[in-house]
């Protein structure tokens, strides 16, 4: 019951999402304005913790299980990765790579957070 | 074997097994490397390939297990709400941070395929590979590349961060909740996320934030940094 009420009041929030997207135009996914939506709720108390947790908990935990079929995509760019691959994979391993370590630095840069105990700058 | 294989429902029930098992091994040997869904999609691949299954018939039965991907980034407004007066304590330096990271994903990807002498198609599907799936596709197919290659290479980009992130981060001595978080999802979209929460939850928190900024930005610096490069 608990988690069916979570499952109807994120599914409601996914479709305003997809309208607002819709209607203004904007540039980024439904899913990605209801989390807004659903932070946004929760704080202004509009929706209750306790109505969405379970749901939340379940959808939230698995998340990375729901992109999996999208992965076995993969299947179907052999040739093209027979092709141009070893640059392919070689620039979205290095690309990552600067993503993540540039980020994290960068972040902790503009927060005056500088570790003591590793004695850099 | 074909027969087994014939109706959608078998193919998301393989998936389910699959994951399962996967997640079974990565509790098991808390290793990086037998990350789910790296271990779940070479699998799935090979027992595709071996009984002739191609993907459009695959996806059939995976396309019931997608449909809770947007439902699940909305569920991540739920640790964002929990976790807000930590996040609102950061949000200047949070949106700074995005828009870096935004820029060097981008351009990280795209100049040295535009050097390789790739294909415009794939240089404009690659150029959104840190942001989640469904934002990606949009941006490629919108570009002229071809959105199910950006959706896989987003997948890669994602697996990768989750396996090698935290190491890496941990290396460079990123051991802030923010800034952890942030590279994160900023670098590795949901998978990437999905990793973080298993740090904490406000890695995770932070993560989603990353996840849901990056895609705004993205979104809107590829368009203009493709017009320059290509």
């Amino acid at each position: 019951m608990k988690a069916l009420r979570g499952m109807a009041v994120i599914l409601g929030l996914l479709v305003t999402g997809e309208a607002l997207s819709a209607l203004l135009g904007l540039p980024v996914p439904g899913s990605v304005i209801g989390m807004a939506l659903m932070a946004l709720g929760l704080g202004l108390g509009v929706i209750r913790l306790e109505w969405v947790r379970e749901a939340g908990d379940f959808l939230a935990g698995n998340l990375a299980f729901f992109f999996v079929p999208v992965g076995v995509g993969f299947m179907e760019y052999f040739d093209v990765l027979k092709k141009d691959g070893p640059a392919i994979l070689g620039i979205t391993v290095l690309s990552t790579l600067c993503v993540l370590g540039l980020t994290g630095v960068f972040h902790r840069i503009v927060t005056g957070k500088k570790r003591k105990a590793t004695g850099r700058d | 074997m074909r027969g087994v294989f014939s109706s959608p429902t078998a193919f998301a029930a393989l998936t389910f097994v699959v994951y399962a098992a996967a997640l079974g091994l990565y509790r098991r040997t808390r290793s990086s490397l037998a990350h789910p869904v790296l271990v779940s999609i070479v699998v799935l691949i090979a027992i595709l390939r071996a009984a002739d299954v191609d993907y459009a018939e695959y996806r059939r039965g995976g396309d019931f297990i997608m449909a809770l991907l947007a439902p699940a980034v909305v569920a991540l407004g739920v640790p964002l709400y929990r976790e807000f007066t930590k996040i609102r304590g950061e949000a200047g330096a949070i949106v700074l941070t995005t828009v870096f990271g935004s820029l060097v994903g981008i351009v990280s990807a795209a100049v040295p395929a535009v050097l390789f002498g790739l294909d415009p198609a794939i240089v404009v599907s690659l150029a959104p590979k840190s942001v989640t799936t469904p934002i990606a596709m949009e941006i490629a197919g919108m570009l002229g590349g071809v959105p199910s290659f950006a959706a896989v290479m987003v997948i890669l980009t994602g697996v990768l961060g989750a396996v090698v992130g935290p190491a890496a981060l941990h290396l460079l001595r990123v051991t802030e909740e923010s800034a952890f978080g942030l590279a994160m999802g900023i670098a590795a979209h949901g998978v990437g996320t999905a990793r973080a929460f298993e740090q904490g939850d406000a890695e995770g928190a932070f993560s989603s934030l990353g996840l849901c900024l990056n895609g705004l930005a993205t979104s809107i610096l590829t368009p203009l940094i493709i017009k320059v490069i290509l």
